[in-house]
């Protein structure tokens, strides 16, 4: 990819350009149409708007790795399920009686340790075993779904604890406290993946895994950080959505994986692996909740989003089939 | 063509490689893994037979194989995709929208029109997938996944959000796929038997099974055998989608009524048994024969679970397990080495 040409910059900018796209379009339909007085442009529309893309994102910031990094994630809806469990049961513990809200890091730091493990044991698989990823991580997604569902069977497990809720619910300028947790993930890993030789190395396997080893670059424990980083990062979802709404059922995040690498395809990312950034996938999971939220403004059935976002996914795969095909001698049979 | 001509380019199945290292010189070892889901089935079953009698008794048999027969039929036609080095996420919601059309247009034009009416639209949706997969050489896993989510938003659109119920449901003959018996023998299970020895035949013993071999085992050199690779993977999403539209007919039979998230899951499940049955991702390699087993592998251990009395969802665990240790054992075979060679 030669930077600084047109296509590039056009790719690079394309679902920002179609983020305005969709706020010009819904606002204009939203005066005709809606049945709300409200603008749609509205300031605390807009806030809510980032807080509920903060679970889809979070997660999708991790899977932007995990597939930079040539490999896929399939398992972190079972994952998120499981650490909000962890997070929610372990607050009422008999071990933790009587310590008060000192519980809460407690529960936060189970809740994570439970994705981190989770992940790398799904990396380690990987790693010593060469199955492909995506066959590891299908299984997994069942395995650790079979977990939530040993846990507490099919009944929903809640706890409510009023300092987790206030804290979940807290402003700090203006924006929710999950939408602050997307932005630090995404800032962190942004830098991890620009400015760390772990990041470029990942991106480096990702392009060409037999160069990189040839370079003396070690595969194997990159691929283990990163799932472990995309199972912190789908508990750190769960953390975040769950401390406010305090009760998890076990059917919870399921087929939160397909929208999360909707939202990374989106983006921009490769499946193929080497390609690909964070702010992309920000910006991917940032049009589909625009997306689900303008719909329902202008009055569509919210039946039509699942629609809207099958159609825009195979045109985008379309436009950069067309953006691409350009410039490469490729055997037309 | 010459034999070898004919072996390079994959219109032969290529002559295994022998392995290097530490399996080398042991052909046991060899064959334990390569057939190691076949053995791992056969232990299966004497484990659970000597755990429960009942296990092996005609009507468990028989009520595996019919719960089993609407994922098997749908395995079926993800067989063919897959070999094409493709992936199909999409038969869970096509399996929905089937079930949900085939329902509505009962009562509206009657169950002889209504069925070949569900097969044509559900076809058509097949036909969509494989013209971008194979004629516009899209990513299947993101087209089929776009189409996963278009195919859910459009049952829903159709269905109005709502649940679908057949308005008459003892004073119909519908039911007769999905509930009645044939000769001492469920007709899904005959519906499935039919369906997994026709397809088995086409891939086994007609020019267009090897042709989708070839593709799936290198598709340049089957596009440089003169072989239409475009064709060959959109008849492969054709006939998936039949497969999907038979066993939305199954399902729609079975229960006369339907939420329209009937089938949400259900492609990863069915991924998961043409896995088991040993079938490679990168295309080219598994049959019919061991996508069924693979299917029969999901629905015994399910049953012989819940017969030994473990709980509902310990299968999922086991499934788990049994995936990871079939496709490592298989790929461990081929390299010659336990352990993978990653760095």
């Amino acid at each position: 990819m030669e930077p600084g040409t047109l296509s590039t910059f056009l790719k690079r900018g394309a679902i920002w350009g179609f983020i305005v796209f969709e706020l010009i379009f819904f606002s204009l339909a939203g005066e005709f149409l809606s049945f709300s007085d409200k603008a749609f442009m509205d300031l605390d529309n807009m806030l809510l708007l980032f807080k509920q893309s903060a679970p889809i994102g979070i997660i999708a910031v991790g899977m932007t790795i995990i597939m930079i990094n040539g490999n896929i994630d399939l398992s972190v809806g079972a994952t998120y399920a499981l650490s909000a469990i962890v997070l929610l049961d372990s607050m009422t513990w008999p071990m933790f009686a009587g310590m008060g809200n000192a519980v809460i890091p407690i529960a936060w730091g189970l809740a994570l340790l439970t994705g981190v493990v989770l992940g790398a044991l799904n990396g380690l698989i990987v790693w010593k075993t060469g199955v492909d990823a995506f066959i590891v991580t299908l299984g997994a997604m069942l395995g650790y779904r079979g977990l939530v569902f040993m846990y507490n069977g099919e009944q929903p497990t809640s706890h409510l604890n009023w300092t987790l809720v206030d804290f979940a619910e807290a402003q700090f300028l203006g924006l929710h406290t999950a939408t602050w947790f997307l932005v630090a993930v995404t800032a962190a890993v942004w830098f991890l993946m620009n400015k760390t030789v772990h990041g470029r190395n990942a991106y480096a396997i990702g392009d060409n895994r037999a160069a990189a080893t040839n370079a003396g670059i070690r595969v194997g424990p990159h691929m283990l950080i990163n799932f472990m980083i995309i199972g912190f990062l789908a508990s750190l979802s769960a953390v975040a959505f769950y401390s406010e709404s305090g009760s998890v059922n076990p059917n919870d995040g399921e087929l939160y994986e397909l929208w999360v690498i909707t939202a990374v395809v989106l983006g921009g990312t490769k499946l193929t692996g080497g390609a690909g950034s964070v702010l992309s996938t920000l910006g991917g999971v940032l049009a589909i909740q625009l997306l689900r939220k303008g719909l329902g403004h202008i009055g569509a059935d919210t039946e039509t989003v699942n629609l809207a976002i099958g159609i825009i996914l195979i045109a985008v795969l379309l436009l950069d089939r067309q953006l691409n095909i350009k410039g490469k001698e490729e055997l037309r049979v | 063509m010459s034999e070898l001509t004919q072996e390079k380019i994959g219109l032969k199945s290529r002559r295994r490689e022998q392995p290097v290292g530490r399996f080398s010189n042991l052909k046991l070892g060899e064959i334990l893994a390569r057939q190691g889901i076949l053995i791992a089935f056969a232990l299966f079953l004497i484990g659970f037979t000597i755990a429960n009698d009942r296990f092996l008794a005609p009507d468990n048999i028989m009520g595996v194989v019919r719960s089993s027969a609407i994922l098997g039929v749908m395995a079926l036609g993800v067989t063919f995709v897959v070999l094409s080095g493709n992936l199909d996420l999409s038969v869970g919601s096509m399996m929905s929208f089937s079930t949900i059309v085939v329902l509505d247009l009962h009562d509206k034009i009657g169950p002889v029109l209504a069925i070949p009416a569900m097969f044509a639209m559900t076809m058509c949706l097949g036909a969509l997938i494989g013209f971008l997969v194979g004629y516009l050489r899209l990513n299947s896993l993101i087209v089929t996944l776009g189409m996963l989510s278009a195919i859910h938003g459009l049952t829903l659109t159709y269905s109005g959000g709502k649940n679908m119920d057949i308005a008459d449901k003892e004073g119909t003959w519908f039911s007769v796929f999905g509930q009645s018996d044939l000769v001492g023998i469920p007709v899904p299970i005959l519906i499935f038997a039919l369906l997994a020895s026709t397809l088995g035949i086409l891939l086994a013993k007609t020019p267009y099974g090897r042709k989708v071999y070839a593709v799936g085992g290198n598709g340049l050199a089957a596009t440089f055998s003169g072989i239409n690779r475009s064709r060959v993977v959109f008849t492969c999403y054709v006939l998936s989608s039949f497969c999907v539209a038979t066993a939305g007919l199954l399902q729609a039979s079975r229960s006369l009524g339907s939420q329209n998230t009937v089938g949400q899951g259900l492609e990863l499940e069915v991924l998961a048994a043409v896995i088991l049955g040993g079938a490679s991702l990168m295309g080219g390699s598994g049959t019919i024969f061991k996508t069924v087993i693979g299917v029969l592998i999901l629905g015994f251990i399910q049953n012989g679970l819940l017969l030994v009395g473990l709980q509902f969802y310990a299968q999922y665990i086991v499934t788990w397990i049994i995936i990871i240790l079939a496709v490592w054992l298989d790929i461990a075979a081929k390299r010659g080495k336990l352990w993978s060679p990653i760095a």
